[in-house]
């Protein structure tokens, strides 16, 4: 706590709220969602399926409007997508684009940022040799396996050089061994870079996993069920950590609140995040 | 992990003559070589291939078929650049800003049905019969053709696509460049594909019946002056004209279009 009180949050997010308004028909997405993200901290967003998830996403990366209700990018409000933020979106093969190869795909974003050519060349490369692809730069997305094309859109942010990673369910549409791979991808690539990074996934292992921190969204109209630090160590092994005691702890905790999420036990999970606290 | 199709593009091709397309040529020929022999048309109307084919090499040495045929193509290529421009460019402003879409949507239903040829005495009216008015009329009728699929292309954007562009702060300009342009190209082309074809319908038309110099007008001076023969062999080159540039554009589509599904496909 003293931390969040003598550092300014990387996000802050304040009492976030999203209608959506459409020929008569409201639908509340967001209720309520208050919640600050510390500077080089990896946060998993976890909820059921509809809990507005992707809404809240495009809220923080500033591709929405909220109803009311702040985000904070390093204490700036954000009303559009600001400069410091990267996002990977869940459909690669859309997010890429099939008219560019890789390599282009990754330099057209710093174009903008006006970065010179000997800049852009240096980050293209480096960011394809952390994703392990150094080799398939003048490939077309279209060419590659869909993992293969996930890490192209990884690369592409984090050549951008983000202040904060948002990632919205990004392994969602990829094979199991594949996800594995990619987890343990955005894994080293936080601790190596340390970006703040806010993953947001509809699966809890995922979420206890790669999180330093997991928060727990409610059903629609969405607010924050619990926030869960994850005691886990720094250095993670897909069959080791997932074997430990402490990360079925974890997972049983964060399930639970997922299922009364689910069936709208509002009360069970208030007590819940009272004994959290 | 590696990269399909990285390596060698698979492009083994067999050796195999495409023998369908063959075989339509063959009946295509005999029926127009025997049909005018049968004598089911009053004979000199409709003259057999193999004599019109004949004159056609006649009229080849000729510098009047050059110059008609030059005349022609310019008309046709001066209506269909600006048509092509127009096109794509207020249907890049009217696809991309939803107010214009709107309120254009009824105007522009109503103005594409219009045939050209309903305007041609309208178009002598205002900008007499002279040549412009052969680009006029095809311009007319070859905007609507590229507006409308620019539109459709427009339509066809990506959303994550585009939430991507604006998520990395893209310009106006870089997305209708990197993200608005190469999603509706395909669509351009298809648009610019049959705008030529109708333009040449028009340039043909106005040499017809306004009597400005170019091939129409040979077929309708070959015609009163009774050269049937010639008058097709003049008709068959314009169908050959329509097929080259055809051709031409579908070859240009797959060199520029070799990301595209489509064309992914056809390889």
């Amino acid at each position: 706590m003293e931390d969040t009180i003598t550092t300014e949050p990387m996000v802050r997010v304040t009492r976030l709220k999203k209608v959506y308004e459409s020929s008569g028909r409201r639908v509340e997405a967001i209720g309520d969602v208050t919640f600050s993200v510390a500077r080089g901290e990896f946060a998993c967003i976890v909820g059921p399926s509809g809990a507005g998830k992707t809404t809240l996403l495009k809220c923080l990366a500033g591709l929405l409007q909220p109803t009311s209700g702040t985000v904070e990018l390093e204490g700036t409000p954000v009303t559009g997508p600001p400069p410091g933020m990267a996002v990977v979106f869940q459909e690669y093969g859309r997010s890429l684009f099939p008219w560019k190869t890789v390599q282009q795909n990754i330099d057209l974003p710093l174009r903008q940022k006006g970065l010179p050519r000997p800049e852009r060349e240096r980050l293209t490369a480096e960011a394809l040799t952390a994703v392990g692809l150094a080799d398939v730069s003048r490939a077309y997305p279209w060419q590659l396996s869909g993992g293969m094309q996930q890490r192209v859109a990884i690369a592409r942010a984090v050549a951008y050089e983000p202040h904060v990673l948002l990632m919205d369910e990004p392994f969602a549409a990829v094979d199991a061994q594949t996800r594995a791979e990619l987890e343990d991808l955005v894994r080293s690539l936080w601790k190596t870079l340390g970006i703040t990074t806010l993953f947001v996934t509809h699966d809890i292992d995922e979420a206890v996993y790669l999180g330093e921190r997991v928060l727990v969204l409610s059903a629609s109209p969405t607010h924050i069920l619990e926030d869960v630090p994850v005691g886990l160590p720094v250095d993670r092994d897909q069959v080791t950590t997932r074997s430990t005691a402490g990360f079925a702890e974890l997972r049983a905790r964060v399930h639970r609140g997922i299922q009364d999420a689910k069936a709208g036990r509002q009360s069970t999970a208030q007590s819940i995040v009272g004994t959290a606290q | 992990m590696t990269a399909r199709g990285l390596t060698a593009p698979q492009r083994i091709r067999r050796p195999r003559l495409p023998r369908a397309p063959l075989v339509g040529i063959v009946i295509a020929v005999v029926a127009a070589e025997l049909i005018p022999r049968s004598g089911l048309f009053p004979a000199g109307t409709l003259p057999p291939l193999s004599s019109v084919l004949a004159e056609l090499c006649r009229e080849a040495g000729t510098s009047a078929l050059w110059q008609a045929l030059g005349r022609t193509v310019r008309t046709w290529a001066i209506g269909l650049v600006i048509a092509v421009a127009a096109g794509v460019v207020i249907g890049v402003v009217i696809g991309l800003v939803p107010v214009l879409r709107a309120i254009t949507a009824s105007t522009v239903e109503f103005l594409r049905p219009i045939p050209s040829v309903a305007l041609i005495p309208a178009v002598i009216l205002i900008f007499g019969t002279g040549s412009q008015s052969g680009v006029v009329l095809i311009v007319y009728a070859a905007f609507w053709q590229v507006l409308l699929q620019v539109l459709y292309g427009i339509q066809d954007i990506d959303p994550v696509a585009m939430e991507t562009a604006r998520s990395y702060r893209f310009g106006t300009w870089a997305t209708v460049r990197h993200v608005v342009w190469p999603t509706a190209l395909p669509f351009v082309f298809t648009g610019v594909r049959l705008a030529a074809s109708v333009a040449l319908v028009l340039a043909i038309t106005a040499e017809l019946v306004i009597g400005t110099p170019g091939m129409g007008q040979l077929i309708s001076v070959a015609q009163s002056s009774g050269a049937t023969t010639r008058m097709f062999a003049l008709v068959l080159l314009t169908g050959v004209l329509g097929v080259l540039v055809n051709v031409a554009f579908r070859f240009a589509e797959r060199g520029v279009l070799s990301w595209h599904p489509s064309v992914r496909r056809a390889r």
